[in-house]
């Protein structure tokens, strides 16, 4: 380890840590066949976490990454099993999320605690319950198979989506974005991915937050402030990592198995391969949302599909189809801010304000009630 | 490892006699216990006569008291319960999810001494 590493601190600090880790979860869920390539694994990416922090390793990251690529099976597999006990539906999904975190990915409790803006004796405490029930209730420590599989799999990407979200974009009193949570969550993405590379919405999933986390750069200024799509420098996009998850896409959709997930992805494809604002594919847009309505038919989807509407039908009739959403919607900011946005463009002023204050009543994230009142004060009202 | 599923149920065995649609629904259930009964899964198990007939032994104090009613004041009471034994959760799951009652399952695991 030290030698991999090259910093004795950080391979002291890691090994303990890993240490820890088996002391906490082989009790719980059995000594793995190969405890020493399950120590070392654990290591490695604790290694990763550390290192990640330190810009002078950067070099060192990629190589330990690069050991993690060859087919390792034995230790692929226990975190396998480890993902698909951290997520099973017998725990309820904060639980599946802490546990994932905490187990999987690495996190401290505090960490975690943070992350969803819980003390840590809360979370500790779920996170001790969820053990608990694992042991008392025999879940078992194993990949589902046959048609277990596939809802089992949606379980845990479930769990990787909402952590994702919480990390790009958190909903609580955290700075706009903590980006260790969502390419956690893209990290774990790719591990599944490589686990179950015969799985579509697998990738899907993967594509989806690679390519949101490919426009990362350019979603907020220097000063922390939200820059929207329409107004991002797209030439800060990573263009390697949109040409790299249109490329998976393409071989999810060789598998014939479409999902919201996949669909989602495309929909963040077509975003992304517009090189400017204006050339975006509208009407595309608009039928994958169709598509993921008969999916999936939610109001929030149907909000969103509205707005990819206002840009081939104009507002006016947009604005009819987001009203429509009021009763389902009423609570949520992204309502009465799209609503401000449409009104603003008929030249509602005054009631696009009134929806903009109700937005910025709803709102929690600080950099989207930054970005509330900037448009509040620009407007003049 | 042995679980215990325990059915939710509303109607009173009582009233199924008199209700054609249910006594087919019985039916299924009946043939239920007896596979899983064969297949040496299900090891033990009863439909319970209806909440009216409960009657609930508190302790106040460590002072046993009788009291009318069943000890769960919900609208769901417990039906039944089959005692099964399987190897995991997962198995308990796959045989409750199989359930013809149309009812919620409740799955525990008993404490083995």
């Amino acid at each position: 380890m030290v030698r991999m590493i090259g910093n004795f601190d950080i391979a002291e600090e890691v090994v303990q840590d890993s240490l820890l880790a088996a002391l906490e979860t082989w009790p719980v869920q059995g000594v793995p066949a190969n405890p020493a390539a399950w120590l070392m694994t654990t290591a490695r990416r604790r290694a990763i976490d550390l290192l990640r922090r330190d810009q002078r390793y950067a070099e060192k990251v990629a190589l330990l990454e690069r050991s993690f690529m060859p087919n390792d099976p034995p230790e692929a597999d226990d975190r396998l099993r480890l993902i698909f006990t951290c997520c099973h539906p017998a725990l309820a999904q904060e639980a599946q999320v802490a546990l994932t975190l905490r187990a999987v990915a690495g996190f401290t409790t505090q960490e975690i605690a943070a992350a969803f803006l819980i003390s840590e004796t809360t979370m500790a405490q779920r996170i001790v319950r969820a053990k608990r029930k694992i042991v008392e209730a025999n879940i078992p420590y194993r990949v589902p198979e046959g048609d277990q599989l596939v809802p089992r799999v949606d379980a845990v990407l479930a769990v990787l989506y909402l952590m994702f979200n919480e990390g790009y974009l958190s909903r609580g009193n955290q700075p706009g974005m903590r980006r260790d949570l969502a390419e956690d969550a893209l990290w774990l993405g790719r591990l599944l991915a490589r686990l179950l590379p015969d799985q579509a919405e697998v990738l899907g999933l993967l594509v989806l937050m690679q390519l949101n986390l490919a426009r990362s750069r350019a979603r907020f200024d220097a000063s922390g402030e939200i820059v929207l799509l329409a107004d991002q420098d797209r030439s800060l996009w990573d263009q390697a990592a949109i040409a790299d998850g249109i490329d998976l896409l393409h071989r999810a959709a060789t598998m014939h198995s479409t999902g919201a997930y996949q669909i989602q992805a495309a929909i963040a494809a077509v975003h992304a391969e517009a090189h400017t604002w204006v050339e975006t594919d509208w009407e595309q847009i608009v039928l994958l949302y169709d598509a993921l309505l008969r999916i999936s038919d939610t109001p929030v989807i149907r909000l969103n599909r509205a707005v990819a509407l206002s840009h081939i039908t104009g507002p006016q009739a947009a604005l009819g189809e987001v009203n429509d959403l009021a009763i389902s919607l009423g609570g949520y900011h992204l309502f009465h801010a799209t609503r401000a946005e449409l009104l603003d463009d008929l030249g509602e002023v005054t009631l696009a304000r009134e929806a903009r204050l109700k937005a910025l009543e709803l709102c929690q994230n600080p950099a989207e009630r930054s970005l509330l009142q900037r448009k509040l004060r620009q407007v003049g009202g | 490892m042995k679980y215990v599923l325990l059915f939710g149920g509303t109607m009173e065995p009582e009233e199924r006699d008199q209700n054609p649609a249910m006594a087919a629904a019985y039916e299924r259930i009946n043939q239920w216990f007896d596979e899983y009964g064969r297949k040496g899964k299900i090891v033990g198990g009863h439909e319970l006569k209806g909440p009216h007939t409960a009657t609930t032994v508190r302790f106040n104090d460590g002072k046993p008291m009788v009291v009318d009613g069943p000890f769960i004041e919900a609208k769901e009471v417990i039906g039944g319960y089959a005692e099964v034994e399987v190897a995991d959760l997962d198995e308990a799951l796959e045989i409750a999810k199989t359930w013809p009652g149309q009812t919620s399952v409740e799955v525990r695991p008993i404490v083995e001494h």
